[in-house]
């Protein structure tokens, strides 16, 4: 499902991804790990279409995620590490989602209150505002409700308790069949049960590729 | 297209809700309320009276106010965007990088022009309640040359917002913009000219290129050609060109300034990586 070739990318004479080749497959649940400035990062920028590679290739179902991004987003959707401090509401977040990602309004009600959040009294408000917490759960909500093919996570437990945590990697096992799921994480302990594979990465190369 | 709209629309109120959009639009409705209790429509100078006196008082500090508060509020749309993440999000749905730059060109044009044209038209019907006489023709040229300022520096900040990387790179360069531009007209034109013997050809072609000038010396146009208050450089444009063609030149120009900045934006930011 994702091909990824020969891939490297330079920050100026900083090489924070060099030369990785991986292959990452439908039904695959991936851990991906490494100490900071591994390149975990950046691989994930990479596949999103959010860099120019400096050299080798993405390709995302046979696709470029640049050259076409949107048909590639479609199929992906994508927690990142720390919410964003984006000043819409949540209904006005919520109708960006549902217009342009044709997603479906009940569905994300649906995970948000799977993840034990209580979106009604805080629609009007501006999602910044909200706890740390409660902006992972409606990004998580959201990235469910998509239903996407390929699912991407940047440490999406971050700033959850305990029991959010459960509810998350609960929804996601439901979720994750014949899907791709992308974890960075620095925790394997909570990913470990719902992986299939682990990727290790150090200085911009892959290490290790474990199939559990 | 709905994509665009929708973005336009969210940038649109999410900038009404902002704390600056409030201060921008008090500064300009001020100016106006300001304008009329101050007495500028019961005075006279230089034959000027009434409404035509206030809104020539309302163009001459929007020439100096009106491109530094555009830069400063526009020139974060993107890369503020970009240094707190949120454009990192908000492109991983499905959304074109056209529809996305465009929309927020579109949303920010209306939330920047809406108030300084809005505080006009305040004007205007404070005026006809008082009786007095509605200068129509001035009135419209103002209009004119002010969206087309709009545009010039919607443009050029949509470009430095692309440009760089950090949002306070930004807006140092936004302020630098604005005093070369800023001292670029009449005054320090005519030290250049006079400091280096630089050709009057150089000094206008300079003059004409520089959009806040092109904004002043329209502006002015409508009045005597022979005032002193103009300065040299202003007389001699008026001196040259016909003043329809001036007109015609000062409200294209800006506008096509814009949208040139603004194009060559979108190119940079198409191009280069995105967070």
């Amino acid at each position: 499902m994702i091909e990824i070739e020969d891939l490297s990318k330079r920050f100026g004479k900083t090489i924070s991804l060099d030369h990785v080749t991986m292959a990452l497959n439908q039904g695959d649940a991936v851990a991906l790990m490494g100490a900071n400035g591994a390149g975990k990062t950046t691989l994930i920028r990479l596949i999103l279409g959010y860099y120019h590679p400096s050299s080798g290739r993405v390709r995302i179902a046979g696709c470029d995620p640049i050259k076409e991004r949107i048909d590639i987003l479609k199929r992906v959707s994508f927690v990142p590490q720390l919410p964003p401090p984006i000043k819409l509401s949540l209904s006005e977040l919520i109708a960006y989602v549902c217009k342009s990602s044709g997603v479906d309004e009940g569905l994300i009600g649906h995970y948000a209150d799977e993840m034990k959040l209580d979106m009604a009294p805080n629609l009007h408000k501006s999602f910044f505002k909200l706890s740390g917490g409660m902006k992972q759960k409606l990004l998580i909500a959201i990235s469910l409700a998509k239903q996407s093919q390929i699912m991407i996570y940047d440490e999406p437990t971050a700033n959850l308790d305990p029991k959010a945590r459960d509810d998350f990697y609960r929804l996601l096992q439901d979720c994750e069949q014949d899907k791709l799921a992308l974890f960075v994480t620095h925790r394997i302990e909570e990913v470990e049960a719902i992986v299939n594979r682990k990727i290790y990465m150090d200085l911009g190369k892959v290490v290790s590729d474990e199939v559990c | 297209m709905n994509n665009l709209l929708l973005i336009a629309y969210l940038d649109l109120k999410e900038s009404i809700r902002a704390n600056w959009f409030m201060i921008y639009s008090l500064v300009f409705g001020g100016l106006i309320a300001l304008f009329f209790i101050a007495g500028i429509t019961e005075s006279q100078v230089m034959g000027f009276s009434g409404l035509s006196r206030l809104l020539l008082m309302y163009i001459q500090v929007t020439i100096i106010i009106l491109p530094i508060f555009i830069l400063i509020t526009t020139v974060r749309s993107i890369s503020g965007d970009r240094d707190s993440h949120i454009l990192e999000y908000m492109l991983s749905f499905p959304i074109s990088l056209k529809q996305y730059y465009w929309g927020k060109v579109f949303g920010r044009f209306i939330t920047v022009f809406l108030p300084v044209f809005m505080a006009m038209v305040i004007a205007m019907i404070y005026g006809v309640f008082k009786g007095t006489d509605v200068p129509w023709g001035i009135f419209f040229l103002y209009t004119g040359l002010l969206f087309s300022m709009s545009s010039a520096f919607l443009g050029i900040a949509f470009f430095i917002s692309s440009l760089v990387k950090s949002s306070e790179m930004a807006l140092g360069i936004s302020f630098f913009v604005w005093i070369v531009l800023l001292a670029f007209i009449d005054i320090a034109l005519i030290s250049l000219m006079l400091q280096n013997r630089m050709s009057e050809g150089l000094i206008i072609t300079l003059a004409l290129l520089n959009p806040m000038e092109v904004f002043r010396v329209a502006a002015i146009s409508l009045f005597d050609p022979e005032l002193t208050v103009m300065g040299p450089v202003a007389f001699y444009i008026l001196d040259r060109f016909s003043q329809g063609a001036f007109v015609a030149l000062s409200i294209i120009y800006p506008m096509m300034l814009g949208v040139i900045f603004a194009t060559l934006g979108y190119r940079v930011f198409r191009k280069k990586d995105l967070v």
